[in-house]
């Protein structure tokens, strides 16, 4: 049973066996095993260190080619019970960086101080990625955005929204001005809500004058939002875009339902961007962008794109891959979809976990305070939109706001913060 | 996988299309492996063992990339990792995160067992399923591992819930195993301190392990280390850092050890990826705050590749938007989501409320009954079975058409001749121009609605209800 081999021996020992396995093996001084006894010994192996370990395995493999009853061996718990190793086996961990992005996303700046004829005291620039959000490949060179609503008339909104606005809902210049000094929007949006037809019908030209009293009231870049409605969009937005001439406002939208051509008109007329506005639909947006920049001469820094939010729960799914191959799309050279994002986060309050005061199935464990549930569903609706490329987010709830920049810039690498060791989490009271 | 056309497949296969597999050809069957909606196991010839070398090889290359570890064991078992993509559009994600929802051994026994329950019992519905957290971590703070033995006991007579065993001291870890050893729980963790006896509890007890290290290069030599001594149900912990730069090389780490598993095929780190929101704790003591901080990270890192993980919070505001998200991002891309057909009811309608017809596409449906309860419209909503496509592109397409909309009524035993008291139905906007042909197949008033549900509550308002013919 005992049979005794130097390491020495073993080529001629295997010689006469074609053993691929055994190539490469490196044997560093003369060891001797002992088959019998101690040879096939975890203990032993352990002790000689891993390439002896494999040398020890083969070995067992070749005895039982030969005849020996390995698997009746002390030393055959090898088999079941691999040795431990003595030392980590030493690696180095690499990954390429993205070669397939090759094409930039536009650059776009909203916003135009004094010197470029406006009278902003800000601009803000998005775009311009060479990779996807936050990625290692490429940084980000701009932050993500937030532009806060306000509405030109008073409208429903959750409760948990409300009670910050009761103050100013009646004056969309106060309201304006408070996202931007208690809430720190970078900058505001005015919904023209109060000019559809089935809400109060405001003229273009009323309309334009709130416009005109926001940007009076703020120095943020501003985005000009209609009602909504195809047939007066047109009209409501160009008299915007007029009373606004040299700001470079974000007119929003022109999309495929109305006459963007005239919205596109008017923003190029005036000095504005052009938010293209399609549904869930990666073709559509293609399309839109073609006609804004080929059929209406729209130049490609005054092009944002707004490829529909839906809420957490609520089709946040197709929205969600819909921006992340919209962007890998643009990364990779295609030009009709390689511009800035914007999100309409707010969209997120229209998911009813946002806003029911508890769940109207039984079976659901119970809800808890929607006061706390509102701003999390936007706050987790728009971080994952930022994950997909979205640059741009118009949000309502100023702790929404709040949350959302602080994870959008610390993936962005702009928070500084002292360093936190996590070695010992498992035992951490909390 | 390594195979990306169905013919390759086609190769390994019996060729005999004798469709035992439901499949008419081998070919087809061969698609849907390539699209992973069919099993191998799926063929029985294959398995006999006139074909068990092609079996083998062809199950090896059709491993997913990343590899599939299974925590527990019998119904409640979950797998983790089994990934071919990194984007969902590019396939589908498989294997949801699984999420951990931690208790610790210094707990009040009583405390404990509420916990594990809240745990276990946690349920949201959605699109005609619940939604489910899964798994208990029991984390050892006591430092004593007869005092973790014991909470583990409790834990596992509460819960049949997998679990996951965490310290970092070995003797903690061998006195939960032998109490749990027949659960398959999840070690947590080997670190490049205690990596030995890590080893040697995973390979004697037989139970998957969690490899913990920020730094990616030592990540690595312990799992080369571990597989060297044939442990291959392994987890990677990368670290989550909860704040600052930390977090976002943490994220970092995150993508660079997927790409690397998956588009560079880096056989020996393509495992399921662990992280760790809880850490938010570590930064925040308000609950609120904390709550939140740790949904954005979960957030952040289910999108970005985490397959299971470890979390604190059982605040319905913060475990509704995290299983939320997780359906997000692993529903699959390829299958429209649809609502079952039928009448339902929203809020208490009368012989006098609304009958609105819309389509079963589950965005659709779901956007149309929530426009209608937040405005408190009690009405009847019928979802048409239009294959899960929305109202425009089925009427472009025929799948919503006058036909299908008497069916749906029928089929539902719904007579608005004798349900209600107007006969009136109420088409989508975007449906008008089948007003005419649902007249005729009806025999019903038809009212076109307005093209975004949104606008129900004002077109309400001017037409409801209807006046007398
Ligand atoms: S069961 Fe197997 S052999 Fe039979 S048709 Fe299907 S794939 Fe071919």
């Amino acid at each position: 049973m005992t049979k005794k081999i130097k390491l020495s021996e073993l080529g001629s020992l295997f010689g006469s066996l074609d053993i691929e396995a055994l190539e490469g093996v490196k044997i560093e001084g003369d060891v001797e095993l002992d088959l019998g006894q101690m040879g096939l010994n975890p203990q032993m192996a352990y002790a000689l260190g891993h390439e002896t370990v494999q040398l020890a395995f083969h070995l067992m493999n070749i005895s039982r080619i030969l005849g020996y009853p390995v698997d009746q061996l002390p030393g055959a718990a090898v088999q079941q019970k691999p040795a431990r190793l003595s030392n980590l086996i030493e690696s180095k961990f690499s990954v390429a960086r993205n070669e397939e992005w090759k094409t930039p996303i536009q650059e776009v700046v909203l916003g135009a101080t004094s010197s470029d004829g406006g009278s902003r005291k800000s601009t803000v620039t998005i775009g311009g990625e060479n990779a996807l959000p936050y990625y290692f490949d490429s940084p980000m060179p701009h932050r993500n955005h937030i532009t806060m609503d306000v509405f030109d008339m008073p409208i429903n909104m959750a409760k948990a929204v409300k009670s910050n606005y009761e103050d100013v809902i009646n004056s969309p210049a106060e309201w304006a001005k408070k996202v931007v000094r208690d809430f720190g929007a970078d900058m505001v949006t005015i919904h023209l809500i109060s000019t559809d037809p089935n809400i109060k019908d405001t003229s273009p030209k009323d309309a334009a004058k709130t416009v005109e009293e926001v940007l009076q009231a703020v120095d943020v870049p501003i985005v000009i939002g209609g009602s909504g409605n195809p047939e007066k969009d047109p009209a409501v937005l160009e008299k915007a875009a007029e009373v606004a001439e040299g700001e470079r406002c974000l007119i929003a939208s022109a999309s495929l339902n109305l006459d963007y051509a005239r919205i596109a008109e008017a923003a190029k007329k005036y000095n504005h961007v052009v938010l293209s506005w399609t549904q869930l639909e990666i073709n559509a947006q293609k399309e839109l962008n073609r006609k804004l920049m080929k059929q209406c001469g729209v130049a490609r820094e005054n092009i944002i794109m707004d490829p529909t939010t839906a809420a957490l729960g609520y089709g946040l799914d197709y929205a969600y891959t819909n921006m992340e191959r919209i962007r890998l799309a643009g990364l990779t050279g295609d030009t009709e979809l390689n511009f800035p994002m914007s999100s309409g986060t707010t969209n997120a309050w229209g998911a009813r976990e946002a806003w029911m005061i508890s769940s109207p199935l039984k079976e659901d464990s119970d809800w808890g305070p929607r006061e706390y549930r509102g701003p999390i569903w936007e706050i987790v609706t728009g971080l994952t939109l930022s994950l997909a490329g979205n640059d741009l987010f118009m949000m309502m709830s100023p702790t929404a706001v709040q949350v959302l920049k602080e994870i959008t810039q610390t993936l962005y690498g702009l928070k500084e913060t002292e360093q936190v060791n996590i070695d010992n989490w498992v035992s951490a009271v909390v | 996988m390594k195979l990306n056309s169905p013919l390759q497949v086609y190769k390994y296969l019996p060729q005999i299309n004798c469709a035992e597999c439901g499949d008419a050809t081998c070919m087809a069957f061969a698609a849907h492996l390539i699209d992973r909606s069919k099993k191998l196991e799926n063929c029985p010839p294959i398995l006999k063992d006139e074909f068990k070398k092609k079996y083998i090889e062809l199950q090896t290359l059709l491993a997913p990339e990343i590899r599939q570890v299974t925590i527990g064991i019998g119904e409640n078992a979950k797998n983790i990792g089994g990934d071919d993509v990194i984007y969902r559009h590019q396939l589908t994600f498989f294997n949801p995160t699984a999420f951990a929802y931690d208790v610790w051994d210094t707990m009040p026994e009583q405390e404990l067992v509420e916990r594990v329950n809240k745990i276990s019992n946690f349920r949201k519905f959605y699109v005609g399923k619940f939604l489910k957290v899964d798994m208990v971590a029991v984390r050892c703070v006591s430092g004593d591992p007869l005092k973790f033995a014991g909470a583990v006991k409790k834990v596992a007579e509460t819960t049949k819930l997998p679990l996951v065993l965490c310290s970092f001291d070995p003797a903690a870890l061998r006195a939960a195993l032998e109490i749990v050893k027949d659960r398959r729980p999840l070690l947590y963790a080997a670190t490049e301190n205690n990596w030995g006896d890590v080893a040697e509890l995973a390979q004697s007890y037989k139970v998957p392990v969690v490899l913990f290290s920020p730094d990616l290069d030592k990540l690595k030599s312990i799992g080369a280390t571990f597989q060297e001594m044939g442990i291959k149900d392994l987890v990677l912990d990368p670290g989550t850092y909860p704040q600052g730069k930390q977090l976002k090389e943490s994220f970092e780490r995150f993508v660079k050890l997927r790409r690397a598993g998956i588009k560079e095929g880096q056989k020996d780190i393509a495992f399921p990826i662990m992280s760790v929101p809880l850490n938010a704790w570590l930064v925040y003591k308000d609950a609120v705050t904390a709550s939140y901080w740790e949904t954005v990270l979960a957030s952040v890192f289910i999108v970005r590749y985490a397959d299971v993980m470890i979390l604190h919070s059982l605040e319905p505001y913060a475990m509704l938007p995290e299983v939320h998200l997780r359906d997000t991002i692993y529903t699959d891309p390829r299958t429209p989501v649809k609502v079952a057909p039928g009448v339902n009811q929203v809020g208490t309608p009368t012989k006098d409320s609304p009958v609105i017809v819309t389509t079963n596409f589950a965005l659709t449906y779901y956007t149309v009954e929530s426009d209608l309860s937040s405005n408190k419209i009690n009405c009847y909503l019928a979802s048409v079975d239009t294959d899960g496509i929305g109202v425009e592109a089925a009427v472009a397409g025929g799948q919503l058409t006058a036909a299908k909309i008497n069916d749906t009524f029928a089929k539902a035993n719904f007579d608005l001749k004798e349900k209600t008291s107007h006969g009136t139905l109420i088409l989508p906007g975007l449906a008008a121009r089948l007003q005419g042909d649902v007249e005729d197949a009806t025999g019903l008033r038809v009212m076109i609605g307005p093209p975004d549900s949104g606008r129900i509550p004002g077109w309400m308002e001017k037409n409801w209800p209807p006046k007398q013919k």
